[in-house]
């Protein structure tokens, strides 16, 4: 028999506002423990909640980018449990009418066609504080400290639709995952950093046999810091449940937790262990209107999605798909693409160089596109210099060496190194009949019409040059001297 | 006749002419607060350091001619439900009892502002769940006009310190009939703002949805007094009202001639005191002979109001208390018995009373899986046809006027064994809570020397309707 499976994933991604969700707290990360606090975050008594705007705002942009509906009225509603990191023994969230519903996310599917994954709904709500323990966990510990700081910063939770275009595989997963992390910070959002838990995500997985009505029993994993261990979580789970199926037994409804070292999932607790939230409306907040208006000013600032750019870059460069997608994949890499393009006509070369030697240079020094030493402007230049045959190919790679180390730009560093090609065709003439008189097999060979030994012949005025002859030029002179059949 | 016992608006005019300083009303208050706090308990915690040195700052603008409010100088008791920063905030519980809030409530900010001299926080039912002032972890307020009587709850003590003496001016909160029933019993001036009206921002919260922070005094010209302060929009609580606040004593004095005034006729029924019933019904007839047009109106819907807002009022309370944890501030239990369960377990038992378990258990049961429709989906309908048949019966009439109790100050422990006949003392009180309507308790007369409250009910916003026809019954009881 075959089997359908079915991965939904809930998506909590933390805001990128100067200030909390309820409060004027600033936000920020790695700040003293407690220094970001007041008698709202706290959960002191008589405190109420005031709504950021801003972070309503990034909702209904991640609404509109997934195209989800945008509710004209929404409402907070509290999650009510009890735990140190949650000053008032209840969550705000929201649960009837979040702010957005019903959207989708385009990805490519397994079989490499456009797929949109069903976007069930986004919602807005608070993060709780951090717990610090004593010893490795709670009960471990001898005592635990807790930090407010991050108490009531704004969090986007994004749920997919387990009925409507869910995922049906790991890779899938994968793909989704990209995409919902990419397009947030293409809308400028959040900055989704995984390590900085500003992306975590909480996913479940059933099983059906192909064609069957009902879905499975869903297992809910928790506990994933990366997304190799959410893949690693999700493989598991699939040969797990479906082990358990092939036995002629059914996987039961629970929520298990990953383990990092073993690379398996264990059980949590089970469905009837759920507990009871008992969400209802907050009675604090009053009902959010949400005006057509307020709607169409975001949609007319909305920021240009990935496929949007992917498509433009293609059309307005002429470079390849291929690497349209590479330069695009991050948002800052697509806009260094384009400040550079802006001063270069050889596109295809400029991305070509980006994608090979740049980014190998970046890598090699762990820095980021934002912090690349070399300007967009001098990149160009480099390009530039070589298609018009300035300089060679193994000139230039030690160049933006140079330029990469020292932030000079390539003509003073090519002046200064004396790595200016020789122009002088008298001199070049000189080099290219030392190197005939050395090579008279490949001499010969060019005149009975051979093209092979021009290239060697120019390697070897290269060599002697040590590579600051315009191989162009060279190549005209061989031309010029032996004239071998003409070229196409 | 001393000092401690004179209207706010007659001293505020000693005040201004000189005839009188700050200091010598803040010492009657506090000399009369030595010889009576004793056997009435209207405070849980006096503060007479910062009142003194508030009286001295508020004499001295007078003497630098400076402009100042009417309330400059006169003693004020707020609610210990309002957080007032560096001074104890205890909400009559005990898991508060070592509390002292980081921040002002807005209404405290507003008030003490103004110049008005705090003398203390009051004695109220904990967490203002009550209606007799006897569910305070600090013990019992005594009615001071019948000690063995209740001074009516939950704002007990601010009722009882103006009746006493012992302060001129108080602040309570209302979620239920909490400032009208004490006003009635202790036979003061009470009023209950609309929804909205009064900041809720630094008021510990009871049931968010109905909590409205009210005045009351001596006279109805003072609770208008202490209004005009403490109203107004607030970025701080955005259930707060964006409208203007118009001048309460504005209109106090236009009468009652031409008006149309409803009696419900649900709230004459059976269960109604017929002593009571007839004070009310006497005022009623000295504002026909004044000139108002009595109109009997009819609001079905009423008999499901104490239902409605105990569901209402107890699942929202179940979620307002989830804070008083023992992690971050107040009582914590702490035994040999390690981990967290039990912290939050042995916390709780031992930092609540039983009243407030009682309503936090009820309020969780209504909110579970399962019976959220049942109880708490299905009191909100209820509460929108109650709230209905007030938006139909408010387009014949001004107000409405109707008494605030059903029976007379009850005796100390008398319903403590029954929490349902407790419950029901709040029966003509709670609607405007679930309606969200101003309401006023003034006092109509007497019945074996206890007082009877007479409750006027406006139109939304329409503070300054309510408080002119309690100006008016007011004189005619020959008070003032």
């Amino acid at each position: 028999m075959d089997y359908e499976i079915i991965i939904g994933f809930e998506t909590h991604v933390e805001l990128k506002t100067k200030t909390k969700l309820f409060c004027g707290c600033a936000v920020e990360d790695g700040a003293p423990p407690n220094t970001h606090i007041c008698p709202v975050c706290t959960g002191q008594p008589g405190a109420l909640p005031v709504l950021n705007k801003r972070a309503v705002e990034h909702t209904i942009r991640a609404g509109v980018a997934m195209n989800c509906t945008i509710n004209r009225r929404s409402r907070f509603a509290r999650k009510n449990y009890f735990y140190p990191d949650l000053p008032k023994g209840y969550q705000i969230s929201q649960y009837e009418r979040p702010f957005c519903e019903n959207g989708y996310l385009e990805i490519q599917n397994d079989e490499g066609r456009p797929y949109a994954v069903g976007i069930k709904r986004i919602h807005l709500e608070e993060d709780a504080g951090k717990l610090v323990h004593s010893a490795s966990s709670f009960e471990a510990s001898d005592y635990s400290l807790v930090d407010y700081n991050r108490s009531s910063v704004p969090l986007l939770e994004i749920v997919t639709d387990h009925e409507r275009n869910p995922l049906r595989s790991v890779n899938e997963a994968r793909t989704y995952l990209e995409k919902l992390r990419q397009t947030l910070i293409y809308i400028g959002i959040s900055d989704c950093s995984i390590e900085k838990g500003q992306f975590r995500c909480d996913v479940n997985i059933s099983i059906r046999p192909e064609g069957a009505l009902d879905y499975g029993n869903r297992a809910e994993i928790k506990n994933m810091a990366s997304f190799k261990f959410i893949m690693e979580a999700l493989e598991y789970e699939v040969k797990r449940q479906l082990k358990i199926l092939h036995s002629g037994k059914e996987p039961s409804q629970e929520t298990r937790l990953f383990h990092e070292g073993k690379k398996i999932t264990v059980s949590m607790r089970s469905k009837e262990d759920a507990p009871d939230y008992r969400y209802f409306p907050d009675p604090d907040l009053v009902e959010f209107e949400i005006d057509q208006e307020f709607v169409e000013q975001i949609q007319e600032g909305m920021p240009e999605l990935p496929d949007q750019k992917v498509n433009r870059i293609i059309k307005d460069y002429r470079i390849s798909r291929k690497d349209a997608l590479i330069l695009t994949k991050d948002r800052d890499v697509s806009e260094f693409f384009e400040r550079c393009a802006a001063f270069c006509d050889d596109r295809v070369r400029l991305s070509s160089w980006m994608i090979k030697d740049l980014f190998k240079l970046l890598n090699e020094a762990a820095v980021t596109i934002e912090n690349c030493p070399v300007p967009p402007k001098e990149f160009s230049t480099l390009i530039t210099l070589i298609s018009k045959g300035d300089i060679t190919d193994q000139i230039a790679r030690t160049v933006l060496g140079i330029m990469f180390e020292t932030g000079e730009d390539p003509e003073s560093i090519i002046t200064r190194r004396g790595l200016k090609p020789i122009q002088d065709e008298e001199r070049l003439e000189r080099v290219l009949n030392e190197v005939m008189s050395e090579n008279p097999e490949a001499v010969k060979k060019i005149k009975e019409g051979m093209t092979n030994p021009i290239d060697f012949l120019i390697g070897q005025v290269m060599k002697k040059t040590e590579g600051k002859a315009n191989p162009k030029k060279v190549k005209d002179l061989i031309h010029k001297k032996l004239s071998p059949p003409k070229q196409s | 006749m001393q000092l401690c016992d004179r209207s706010a608006t007659e001293l505020a005019r000693m005040l201004r002419k000189g005839e009188v300083s700050s200091r010598e009303i803040t010492e009657s208050v506090l000399k009369r607060i030595d010889e009576k706090e004793d056997s009435i308990n209207a405070f849980i915690t006096v503060t007479p350091e910062i009142a003194r040195k508030q009286a001295d700052l508020a004499d001295r603008r007078f003497r630098e001619n400076k402009r100042v409010s009417p309330l400059n100088g006169i003693p004020i008791a707020i609610k210990d439900n309002m957080c007032t920063q560096g001074i104890p905030t205890t909400c009559g519980s005990k898991i508060l009892e070592n509390y002292i809030p980081p921040y002002d409530a807005t209404a405290a900010t507003k008030v003490l502002q103004t110049g008005a001299v705090l003398i203390g926080k009051t004695n109220m039912d904990e967490f203002a769940m009550g209606s007799s002032c006897e569910n305070s972890a600090f013990g019992p307020t005594h009615n001071p006009v019948n000690l063995e009587r209740v001074a009516g709850g939950s704002s007990g003590g601010s009722a009882a310190a103006i009746a006493s003496g012992e302060t001129v001016l108080a602040m309570g909160s209302d979620t239920g009939g909490s400032i009208r029933l004490p006003a009635a019993y202790c036979g003061v001036a009470g009023i209950k703002p609309t929804y909205g009206r009064v900041s809720r921002y630094g008021l510990i919260s009871y049931a968010s949805s109905l909590d409205q922070i009210g005045a009351l005094g001596r006279t109805v010209e003072d609770c208008g007094l202490l209004l005009n302060v403490i109203c107004g929009h607030d970025k701080m609580d955005t259930t707060s009202a964006d409208i203007k606040r118009p001048d309460f004593l504005h209109s106090l004095r236009q009468g009652v001639e031409g008006l149309k005034i409803g009696l419900p006729k649900e709230y004459f029924v059976e269960g109604l005191d017929p002593h009571v019933k007839d004070q009310v019904m006497r005022a009623v007839a000295l504002f026909n002979e004044k000139g108002a047009e009595i109109i009997d109106i009819s609001l079905p819907h009423a008999p499901y109001a104490i239902s409605a807002y105990y569901l209402i009022a107890t699942a929202e309370a179940s979620s307002n208390l989830a804070r008083y944890d023992g992690v971050k501030y107040g009582f914590r239990f702490s035994d040999e018995i390690p981990g967290l369960l039990n912290m939050y377990q042995e916390t709780r038992s031992e930092g609540f009373g039983k009243e407030v378990k009682r309503r936090i258990m009820l309020g969780t049961y209504v909110l579970s899986a399962g019976y959220y429709d049942a109880y708490y989906l299905k009191a909100q309908e209820a509460r929108a046809l109650i709230k209905q048949d007030f938006d139909e019966a408010f387009r014949r009439v001004d107000c409405m006027i109707t008494p605030v109790s059903p029976c007379l100050p009850f005796r100390l422990g008398e319903k403590m064994a029954d929490p349902l006949q407790m419950y029901l003392v709040d029966i003509y009180t709670v609607s405007l809570n679930l309606s969200g309507l101003p309401g006023m308790s003034i006092n109509c007369g007497m019945v074996d020397g206890l007082p009877v409250g007479l409750q006027i009910i406006g139109r939304p916003f329409d503070e300054e309707m309510v408080l002119r026809v309690g100006y008016a019954c007011e004189k005619m009881a020959g008070h003032g």
